[in-house]
């Protein structure tokens, strides 16, 4: 990063602090009701988060060096797992840190190392592509918002009880969702017996 | 970039009396606040008013003691040869002491935790809220140890009561107390890393009939890693011009971190952990294998054709050895039904034929299985090859020295405690003792000293951290005997040995399970079989270990002559 990229996350990030800092001190506020206003810890660390992902989101597209494609995808991804922890999905955002970061990430990085010519190889989209990215993206963004903004929010949060046990979820995915399971471990099996085809003589 | 002038040559920078003089500075500062805090206490007292006693503490107290420290390093800094001549007569004195300290400072953390939480279920009025969203207020930790029944409401506490509570209010929020045990957890794997350090070059010269390090700190060289450590904190920092700055500079981090967060997860004790987590194992493994992406992007933003070749050997190894690393981790998950650590070290409190590798043959195999993949996985000898010395002049990190170098070894020192420190909890017993637990249950609850003799006989932290040390050992001890597999070896060892091998493994343990009733005569001779297999195991290691030891100076081959004084 060059001195003004840094320059500007320094003022960034003191920017949030700044905003979030006093509302932070002052707690959640009980006005007389069960609503709590104000930012306690989680939801300064959902902030947080949801901003490191968004952050590694936009620094993954917009880079043009590809490895710092990857590393910005691992943060997002960690970042994802950090969400999953948050929700109480601690299975998940585990399940997530082995596949996604520990295992598609590496195959990733693997390929990027195996393929590019040097260290330092760059990947420039031409204006099509960014065009129809733009567009596209917009699009995407109008879809999620009108979505998102339709739903009757009032009513349909309730404190999550407790985290799920692996006993529950096994006991789900070898009884109610069966079927996808299955599906899935088939799916793996055609993947492996592809890689091992391509790999192998089956190519000569 | 900065230019190093003849200037620079001359001019020292940062010299001894620079250093002493702003150390003054900052102490004459610090007693200007305390000078001006008793002033404006004074005036206050003369109007009428009086100071709060938050102000007192921060300006008075503090500065005191920042002052003080000030003082005594001013006085290490201009004396430092006399210091540095006391303080080697007194060094093995003093890391002794900072040792009992830190166990000292975990111990007496825990206590003050609980000092807070008791003054939390004390309050009369739980409703009032201070800053920061908290539920303790100054007012009430007075209340605690103030009141008395001739003073309900505490005002007769002396002002001193006052400081106390303003110094107590902060350990109230779990993150300020998460924070300090993630400091005592970065103590321990220093002292653990800069220990292991010390042992595997005591270990390596003895095996190869040599001394190893005898003379820096007195007796055996034990301040090895400690000077090591200090020595490469002061090193230059050297960057090649064509790597990848930023990527090159995160990566010894991005191995350290993930294997610090793996302690989170891994407990020393049934009430020694810092969370017992529902899914402690799985989130142990997928922090391992976070490893990865650090050493190869290590090696790949070195741009140096050795460091990569490093990267590429070690993405196929450490990759390909998780996945029988984690399968022969799931046999004691299936023995035990659950994936909480805690819940799978309690399994195993009966004594020494209750622990989970001499359950059932399966298991015992699946123990060995798994201490092999651990090896890979840490890239420890015989699978070294990613730091192969001798054919990749040091692999991915051969442009690192300095300070990322060491970073890195502190990884995998702290990466090989972990996987050692799972093998010890899923299949050895984890933090209980030979003996049964239950013939110290009597101890178990009573006073201090009992608890102690209970934690250190039948079930303690210490019991833990003994036998990791002692698989850490066999870790060393393997890598100075066996010689290094090629790649293609190494690829072959993890498929087409060790990955079919564990997947027959899963199969008769589930087979065994579901088959073979835990009382009937089969699972009981299986056990006793499998006892004294373990049983064995370890008396010959115990046993070599005990031969190597006594006969530590006698020479190797042709020059063992037995009738010779000191053989």
């Amino acid at each position: 990063m060059t001195a003004s990229w840094r320059r500007s996350t320094v003022a960034a990030v003191l920017a949030g602090l700044a905003w979030a800092g006093p509302a932070w001190a002052r707690g959640p506020q009980t006005a007389g009701t069960a609503e709590t206003v104000g930012i306690d810890l989680e939801a300064l660390m959902f902030y947080l988060l949801g901003g490191l992902a968004a952050a590694c989101a936009v620094g993954c597209v917009m880079s043009s060096r590809v490895v710092r494609m990857a590393l910005f995808l691992f943060g997002a991804l960690g970042a994802v797992a950090g969400l999953y922890l948050l929700l109480h999905a601690n299975f998940l955002a585990a399940v997530q840190l082995i596949v996604y970061a520990g295992g598609t990430l590496v195959v990733i990085i693997f390929g990027i190392m195996l393929s590019s010519a040097s260290a330092a190889a760059r990947y420039q989209a031409r204006p099509a592509e960014k065009a129809a990215g733009a567009v596209v993206g917009l699009l995407l963004l109008a879809g999620l918002v009108t979505a998102v903004g339709r739903i009757d929010w009032s009513g349909r949060i309730a404190a999550v009880p407790s985290a799920p046990t692996v006993l529950e979820f096994g006991r789900a995915l070898l009884t109610t969702y069966l079927v996808p399971f299955e599906l899935s471990s088939v799916l793996l099996l055609a993947v492996m017996i592809g890689a091992a085809w391509l790999a192998g003589s089956g190519r000569r | 970039m900065t230019e190093f002038t003849a200037q620079d040559a001359i001019r020292p920078r940062w010299s001894p009396a620079l250093r002493a003089r702003a150390v003054r500075r900052f102490m004459f500062a610090g007693l200007i606040i305390m000078i001006g805090t008793g002033v404006a206490a004074v005036c206050l007292e003369l109007l009428g008013r009086s100071l709060s006693p938050l102000w007192l503490t921060v300006g008075i107290v503090l500065p005191s003691l920042l002052a003080f420290g000030a003082l005594f390093v001013v006085f290490a800094i201009t004396s430092h040869a006399l210091l540095g001549r006391l303080l080697r007569r007194l060094a093995f004195v003093l890391f002794l002491g900072s040792l009992a300290g830190i166990a000292g400072a975990a111990w007496g953390a825990s206590l003050l935790f609980g000092l807070v939480d008791r003054i939390l279920a004390a309050r009369p009025d739980p409703i009032a809220q201070t800053i920061f969203g908290g539920e303790l207020t100054t007012d009430e930790i007075v209340l605690f140890f103030a009141a008395s029944p001739d003073d309900p409401r505490g005002l007769e506490a002396p002002p001193a009561l006052e400081v106390v509570a303003y110094l107590l209010w902060p350990f109230q929020f779990r993150i300020l107390r998460d924070l300090i045990l993630a400091f005592v957890i970065l103590g321990f794997v220093s002292v653990t890393a800069s220990f292991a350090i010390w042992w595997e070059r005591k270990v390596a010269g003895r095996i190869q009939s040599r001394l190893g390090p005898m003379r820096v700190g007195g007796w055996h060289g034990w301040a090895q890693g400690i000077a090591d450590g200090l020595k490469l904190v002061q090193k230059e920092d050297i960057i090649p011009g064509r790597a990848d700055g930023p990527v090159f500079r995160l990566a010894p981090y991005l191995v350290f971190i993930p294997v610090l967060t793996a302690f989170l997860a891994l407990p020393f004790s049934d009430r020694w952990v810092l969370r017992d987590l529902e899914v402690g194992l799985v989130l142990v493994l997928g922090l391992l294998g976070i490893d990865v992406i650090g050493v190869i992007l290590a090696g790949w933003a070195s741009h140096n054709k050795w460091s990569m070749y490093g990267a590429m050997r070690v993405a196929a190894q450490m990759v390909s050895y998780e996945v029988p690393m984690g399968m022969a981790l799931l046999l004691p998950v299936m023995a035990a039904g659950t994936l909480r650590p805690g819940a799978i070290g309690a399994l195993q409190d009966g004594g020494f034929h209750t622990w989970l590798a001499f359950s059932s043959p399966f298991l015992f195999a699946a123990a060995g299985v798994y201490f092999v993949a651990s090896l890979a996985a840490c890239k420890r000898a015989p699978f070294d090859l990613p730091e192969a010395e001798s054919e990749l002049t040091g692999g991915f990190h051969t442009e690192y020295s300095g300070f990322r170098w060491a970073v890195f070894f502190f990884g995998e020192y702290a990466a090989m405690f972990v996987v050692c420190g799972l093998a010890v909890l899923l299949f050895l017993g984890a933090w209980h003792s030979p003996l049964p637990a239950s013939w110290g249950e009597s101890l178990a609850g009573g006073s201090w000293w009992q608890r102690g003799l209970y934690a250190l006989l039948f079930s303690g932290p210490a019991w833990f951290i003994a036998k990791t040390y002692a698989l850490l050992f066999v870790h060393i001890w393997l890598r100075w005997t066996l010689p290094r597999i090629r790649i293609d070896q190494v690829m072959y060892a993890c498929v087409q040995v060790m990955l079919p091998m564990t997947m027959l493994l899963l199969l008769g343990q589930m087979l065994w399970q579901l088959l073979v009733p835990p009382d009937g005569p089969a699972a009981r001779v299986a056990n006793v079989v499998c006892t004294l297999a373990g049983a064995a195991v370890v008396a010959a290691f115990v046993g070599t270990a005990a031969w190597g030891l006594l006969h530590r100076r006698r020479l190797v081959g042709p020059l063992a002559v037995d009738h010779l004084p000191g053989s």
